[in-house]
């Protein structure tokens, strides 16, 4: 019996960073809470993924492989992630506050008798609980909280959880899983992929996001160009997403894409909480604003105040010489 | 179609952070001088996207459901005010310290006692607590398919066509009814109540539910019934303090800006 099962996640690379997170989380509380760490890996061609695993810090992985389970969808994840936490009885399943995540945590909870704690930024172990704390009222607060009924199901924010260090010494025990045939009442009949030209907001050593301030969608051509001479990723507040200036998927926050690069430039973002619940983790932010009293500089290691208008040309070629 | 929207008031999320307080031993937010309560923005647009599915179907009602104290009274009078039919509040002081689990449990049984709509809407998360959970349950609970964080949502003869937003997209989804969705900021802006609507909806009356009428225990709802406890609640502090880069010139900002990070070692 483990005493934590981590509900994974994979692509083509194998298992995500924000899983290999989930695993060193779980092993570090392992260590207080006693018992081991089990893999769950829902998906198909799922073999590459379950061989990290043991590396990663997982003692068993169950391996739910089938052409059906290509992609995440509630109706034939459901029943397969409640199975294989029936047949583990760990007494904390982990999940990433993913797209999955966010989805599938409350229906297992409620399914298996139990809660879910969303979107957790620490965990520790206190007697048989886990006490997480997580950001609520936007990123205004935290709150800590524990599940009192069992399973304790809790989602991790990415980029919150250190990974281990991969260990190729260690292995763990691959338990396959039968799959029935999924009843699908909702179903997924298509996928429209976001332009996925340039580097990732997730994987980006350097992100310049852009706000409100900027005034119109046309800066962001200009937000692009310095991005190119930084090799950065481009990022933008919900209020520019909201307001169409900038595709969704691009969304820095709260309700979008959590990121902590070594270096975070925001150029006309004003701070709000929870904007910083999305870039908050960045080792440096330096912040472009022509308001010098807007909250983003009290998050800022460095500022400008000025019209970003002014200063993103000069910025621009001081970069480039720079980097020359 | 007839839909119902589940909603809640809540304090402003736009409060500036200067003027949000926490109250660290009570576990409470302390409400904010002079600004006023709102419905949770996500369920004004989930308000929205269940009037349109009304007005595209022809016929139907729109029906709206809140739980908490007197102040949910006006999550609902906003909702009637932009068009929506009925009223319900399920207001009771045993539903007091309740979670995601004791609220989408009562609301389950509210729904059950209206009778299940077509569509059960809800915004992606209160923005207040932020977990996004009580949607999920109540679909658990009702046993009905569901579909999360929804960006567009259409109605296609006897089914509902949506598009969720996933981190790396959208996925379009097709679901038979009844069903359950949540709809996230993506959505887009929900219709602003006229003046004639707000008077025309403050006469409408609201429906007032106890956890007798639905056949709940108050050991089952509120603070009793809660499967999450709460043990702290306190705002975070930033350690950092901002460097100004001064200049008189654009281009003097810029250099001292780069030299700064090159002393650092950022760049």
């Amino acid at each position: 019996m483990a005493s934590i099962l981590v509900i994974g996640e994979t692509d083509d690379a194998g298992l995500t960073a924000p899983t290999l997170e989930l695993l060193g989380a779980a092993s570090r509380l392992s260590a207080d809470l006693g018992g081991g760490v089990a893999l769950a890996l829902i998906g198909s061609g799922l073999a590459d993924a379950a061989a990290a695993a043991g590396p990663a810090g997982a003692d068993s992985v169950y391996t739910a492989d089938a052409d059906s389970l290509a992609s995440y969808q509630t109706d034939s994840y459901l029943p397969v992630a409640q199975g294989i936490v029936e047949r583990d009885s760990p007494s904390v399943v982990l999940m990433s506050q993913s797209s999955m995540g966010r989805d599938l945590a409350p229906r297992l909870a409620t399914r298996l008798g139990s809660a879910a704690i969303m979107d957790s930024l620490g965990l520790e172990v206190d007697g048989d609980r886990i006490k997480a704390t997580r950001s609520c009222y936007g990123g205004n607060a935290r709150q800590v909280v524990t599940v009192q009924t069992d399973p304790q199901v809790i989602t991790v924010r990415p980029k919150s959880q250190d990974p281990l260090e991969a260990d190729s010494s260690r292995s763990a025990e691959v338990i396959s899983v039968d799959v029935a045939e999924p009843t699908l009442r909702a179903r997924t009949t298509g996928k429209e992929q976001a332009e996925a030209d340039g580097i990732r907001l997730e994987d980006a050593e350097i992100v310049v996001s852009g706000g409100r301030g900027l005034g119109g969608p046309e800066a962001f051509s200009d937000l692009e160009r310095l991005a190119g001479v930084l090799t950065a990723a481009v990022g933008s507040s919900r209020a520019a997403c909201d307001l169409g200036w900038y595709p969704p998927s691009q969304q820095v926050g709260l309700t979008g894409t959590v990121v902590s690069p070594t270096l975070y430039v925001a150029i006309a973002i004003s701070g709000a909480s929870q904007h910083m619940a999305g870039c908050g983790g960045s080792k440096n932010i330096v912040a472009i604003n022509k308001d010098p009293d807007a909250p983003i500089f009290s998050f800022s290691r460095f500022g400008i105040v000025d019209d970003y208008k002014k200063v993103l040309p000069a910025l621009e070629s001081a970069f480039a010489e720079a980097l020359d | 179609m007839d839909v119902i929207v589940c909603v809640k008031q809540i304090p402003d999320p736009e409060t500036p952070a200067a003027a949000f307080k926490v109250d660290e031993g009570a576990m409470q937010v302390l409400p904010a001088q002079g600004i006023s309560p709102v419905i949770s923005p996500f369920d004004a647009q989930a308000v929205e996207a269940a009037l349109r599915i009304k007005d595209a179907s022809g016929d139907g009602t729109v029906n709206v459901v809140s739980l908490g104290p007197d102040s949910a009274r006006d999550a609902i009078k906003h909702s009637l005010a932009m068009g929506a039919d009925e009223g319900y509040h399920l207001k009771d002081d045993a539903f007091e310290g309740g979670d995601a689990w004791t609220t989408a449990l009562a609301l389950s049984k509210a729904i059950r006692h209206l009778g299940v709509p077509d569509v059960l809407i809800f915004g992606r998360q209160a923005a207040d607590w932020d977990q996004g959970t009580v949607g999920s349950i109540v679909a658990e609970l009702l046993d009905l398919p569901s579909a999360t964080v929804l960006r567009a949502v259409e109605l296609n003869g006897d089914s509902i066509t949506v598009s969720r937003v996933v981190a790396d997209g959208f996925e379009n989804i097709e679901l038979p009814t009844p069903c359950v969705l949540t709809i996230s900021n993506e959505f887009g802006d929900p219709r602003y109540p006229q003046l004639r609507q707000i008077m025309q909806a403050a006469r409408k009356q609201v429906t007032e539910l106890t956890a007798a009428d639905l056949g709940l225990a108050a050991s089952e709802v509120g603070a009793a019934g809660s499967r999450v406890q709460m043990h702290a609640l306190f705002q975070p502090t930033s350690d950092v303090e901002v460097e100004i880069i001064e200049g008189d010139t654009p281009e003097e900002k810029a250099s001292g800006l780069v030299n700064a990070l090159r002393e650092a070692k950022i760049l």
